[in-house]
């Protein structure tokens, strides 16, 4: 793969040789999973021709599971163990969800990331959003008829760096290979920037069951640059639910309802939403227990005035996100609306009237963000074909990152908006004799005082060299990659010494839970952890020699003879080693072998690619 | 390396080492590396040779953030040039741009404490056309007349326009909701 992809990036080793690839959109209310066949991207199906899967998962009393539609009949059947809109807790605590007190659940109050009990015992949302995208995973493999390469998973553009680390997990938990984290208006824009062949500057409004997102995009010669994002983690129709629920409460001056009817009542709600979208009156009627019913009657214009707020607070972060990318909206050449809440008249009205333009709504909401991830799933897993100079994704961050310092304030270091991936260095010393040991508090938000911004992690450095204080000089690097997650690395610069970094996540998952939760997982599956790991290994090598082999045949004149005959030998010794039938550790000491020797071939092959694009010789490919 | 660290960053994107420099071709360059280095096309290489790419693609782009932005890439230059534009102090500042400081400041407090919008968006247009100006003049000072000690001082100038930007735009996020 590795050289390859240099050569040509992207472009399939072997024409004929098609991986499968997914694009998973993994949503509030629903997920999606699509792919790419015969060049184009579709949605896959259940055996009911549904392509949508409600974003449910139900834990039943006698040990089994129901995901998706299976699911929807517990809602009010035994609220309690079916979780519903899972996402709003992705990567949050106890004290972050809003409304958490009309939910059926019951919560554990842990720290860091919440927990719910149910009749299984306690649940992560991490494990209950894998097992939406496990049942995902299986509809392909059905559907494709073999095991999947890889998945591009999206989310929300304005998830922080622990909604996204979860994401992350929960798809390693559901047996996934992630390519990508991608986001979510990123997506779209790439699904509907191929297919109309558009350029300019486009806003994609992308307002899902619980996140609301606002992109800024230039598209450019097969280029989707991100100029800026905003929005809100915690607003989406389930929000304009619970307005029409708090409402309905009011009216019908009922007790506070048990944790069936609250699900009955929000279940009514979200319907009468959505007949709102299409009949300018709705009857709110509903039996509850013995005795109470509620029969009411919502008209649009009292609905769209109840939820007034809620559009207005959509408007904010289209102006942050303009005043960011130093925009007007007379820049912004098309709005594109995704996300089914978009459908609310009101919501488009409210739009228009902002961006002085009808939005573009010419195509499907619901699976536009699904297809878009599709097609870069597709490129990611080496499926181009030769000629096909692809596109580039020129994504950001969306909220900047800080360091706690003197008096609980946050220090910037890497701001909003910069492009991807980004890192950013900053220089430590010691204050006391012979330190060795120095910590961190890392926090992602815009807000002057740590207080105000979401606590990521604490790091504690350790291994320090010994030194009179104010002596070392420690570097510590905040990098953060293309899924937007940050990795940290330290090294005192005057002794070269790799500071050892310990991780604490406020609000995720320790690597040593995940381990477990793998394991038990694999355990219920009746699967071998073991043998998978070697099957991994045994692809994975496969895939180095194959791309070797191509490079050899395109660029074998970059070598002299015995370099060549040092890569010759190690391709032998792995493949030796693919045949017989080894350890998985052997197989991995392999592919390390070779991908060391061939390290300078690569190094030559790439700093040649990189002459040639500042030639300009690429730029017309693009 | 995969992308030649020695390189300074005009030579990077192959641009000639100035203050006026043609947006459209650095943005071109810009992409035309990324297509090479960015971690999208490098998903399946084994760690070693990712992280080489990676080291590439984090160097393009802090070289297109730092020469993107007139302020940055100014100081970039003067770096370059082993001027350090934090060491001139404000004494040696004219004494008519510090009291132009006092009046922006003073104008940009008071519309932030009646949270005056429109004031802002005034100030803010009114900002955008003095910045315009100092860059100009900037570009006179390290293109033509290569004098760096002006344009140092001139950078200093584009700082301040630049918090006071920074200021503003705070103080219109603070009016959003
Ligand atoms: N016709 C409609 N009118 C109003 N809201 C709708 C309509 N159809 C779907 N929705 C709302 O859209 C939300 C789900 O949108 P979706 O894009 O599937 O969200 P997510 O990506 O978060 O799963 C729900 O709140 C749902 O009620
Ligand atoms: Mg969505």
């Amino acid at each position: 793969m590795t050289l390859l992809q240099i050569a040509e990036p992207g472009m399939s080793a072997a024409p004929h040789q098609h991986r499968l690839a997914a694009g998973i959109d993994l949503g509030t209310t629903n997920s999606l999973v699509a792919t790419v066949k015969n060049g184009i991207a579709v949605c896959l199906s259940d055996e009911e021709g549904r392509a949508l899967m409600p974003s449910i998962v139900h834990y039943r009393g006698d040990g089994g599971l129901d995901a998706g539609h299976a699911a929807l009949g517990a809602r009010v059947a035994d609220p309690r163990n079916t979780i519903v809109s899972v996402k709003r807790f992705m990567g949050r605590g106890f004290a972050d969800v809003a409304h958490i007190e009309t939910m059926p659940y019951v919560f554990e109050e842990t720290p860091g990331m919440l927990r719910l009990r149910t009749v299984q015992g306690s649940k992560s949302p991490v494990e209950i959003s894998a097992e939406i995208l496990r049942a995902l995973r299986l509809r392909a493999e059905a559907s494709l008829g073999g095991e999947l390469a890889g998945a591009v998973i999206t989310v929300p553009a304005y998830f922080d760096d622990a909604q996204r680390q979860a994401t992350r997990d929960a798809a390693r938990l559901a047996g996934l290979h992630v390519l990508r984290l991608l986001n979510e208006p990123t997506a779209a824009a790439v699904a509907y920037g191929l297919d109309n062949a558009v350029e300019g500057v486009y806003a994609v409004y992308d307002l899902g069951g619980g996140t609301f997102d606002l992109s800024i995009l230039k598209l450019t010669r097969g280029v989707f640059e991100v100029l800026a994002t905003n929005g809100d983690a915690a607003l989406g129709g389930d929000d304009f639910d619970h307005r029409l629920y708090c409402w309905a409460l009011d009216q019908a001056r009922i007790a506070p309802p048990s944790a069936e009817d609250t699900r009955r009542l929000q279940m009514k709600a979200r319907e009468v939403k959505e007949l709102l979208s299409m009949s300018e009156e709705a009857p709110f009627r509903l039996r509850l227990g013995p005795g109470v019913s509620v029969d009411l009657t919502v008209s649009r214009a009292a609905f769209s005035e109840m939820t007034k707020p809620l559009v207005q607070k959509t408007l904010v972060p289209i102006r942050r996100a303009l005043r960011d990318a130093g925009l007007s909206v007379r820049d912004i050449k098309g709005v594109v609306m995704v996300g089914g809440a978009t459908r609310m008249p009101h919501i488009q009205r409210a739009v228009a009237a902002f961006f002085g333009q009808e939005p573009l709504t010419n195509l499907d909401p619901d699976k536009v963000v699904a297809l878009g991830a599709a097609m870069q799933a597709n490129v990611l897993a080496g499926n181009r074909k030769p000629g096909d100079g692809g596109w580039l994704l020129l994504d950001v961050i969306p909220l900047s990152l800080g360091l706690e310092t003197m008096g609980g304030l946050s220090e910037k270091i890497v701001p909003r908006n910069a492009t991807l991936p980004v890192a950013r260095a900053q220089e430590f010393t010691t204050y006391k004799d012979g330190q060795t040991a120095m910590a961190f508090h890392v926090v992602q938000g815009e807000r002057e005082l740590v207080a105000d911004c979401r606590s990521l992690a604490r790091f504690e450095l350790r291994g320090i060299p010994p030194m009179a204080a104010g002596a070392a000089r420690i570097r510590v690097t905040f990098q953060v990659d293309a899924d937007g997650l940050l990795s940290v690395s330290a090294r005192e610069t005057g002794t070269g010494v790799e500071a050892s970094i310990l991780v604490n996540p406020s609000y995720g998952l320790a690597d040593s839970e995940i381990a477990d939760m793998l394991r038990a997982g694999f355990e219920r599956a009746g699967e071998d952890l073991a043998a998978r790991n070697l099957r991994e290994q045994q692809v994975e090598a496969g895939r180095l020699l194959e791309a070797v082999a191509q490079a050899l045949a395109v660029d074998g004149g970059l070598l002299d003879a015995p370099e060549r005959a040092a890569i010759d030998a190690a391709m032998a010794r792995l493949r030796g080693l693919i045949d017989s039938p080894g350890d998985a550790p052997a197989l991995a000491g392999g592919i390390a072998a070779l991908a060391r020797a061939t390290e300078e071939f690569a190094a030559r092959r790439m700093d040649r690619s990189i002459r040639a694009a500042l030639a300009g010789q690429k730029i017309g490919e693009l | 390396m995969s992308v030649n660290f020695s390189l300074d960053y005009f030579a990077l994107f192959g641009l000639p080492r100035r203050f006026d420099i043609d947006e459209a071709e650095l943005d071109r360059a810009w992409h035309a590396l990324q297509a090479e280095v960015h971690p999208d096309r490098h998903v399946h290489l084994p760690g070693s040779e990712r992280h080489r790419a990676m080291r590439g693609a984090l160097r393009v782009n802090e070289a297109y953030a730092t020469l993107k932005k007139p302020l940055s890439r100014a100081r970039y230059l003067l770096d370059l040039a082993g001027v350090d534009a934090d060491e001139i102090d404000n004494v040696a500042m004219a004494s008519g741009f510090l009291i132009e400081q006092m009046e922006w400041r003073e104008a940009v407090e008071e519309a932030r404490a009646f949270g005056d919008v429109d004031a802002l968006e005034q100030l803010a247009l009114r900002l955008r056309m003095r910045v315009d100006e100092v860059t100009t003049l900037l570009a006179e000072q390290f293109d033509s007349r290569e004098n760096r000690e002006a344009a140092a001082d001139t950078v200093r100038r584009l700082m301040f326009l630049d918090r006071l930007r920074c200021d503003i735009d705070d103080g219109l996020a603070a009016l959003d909701d």
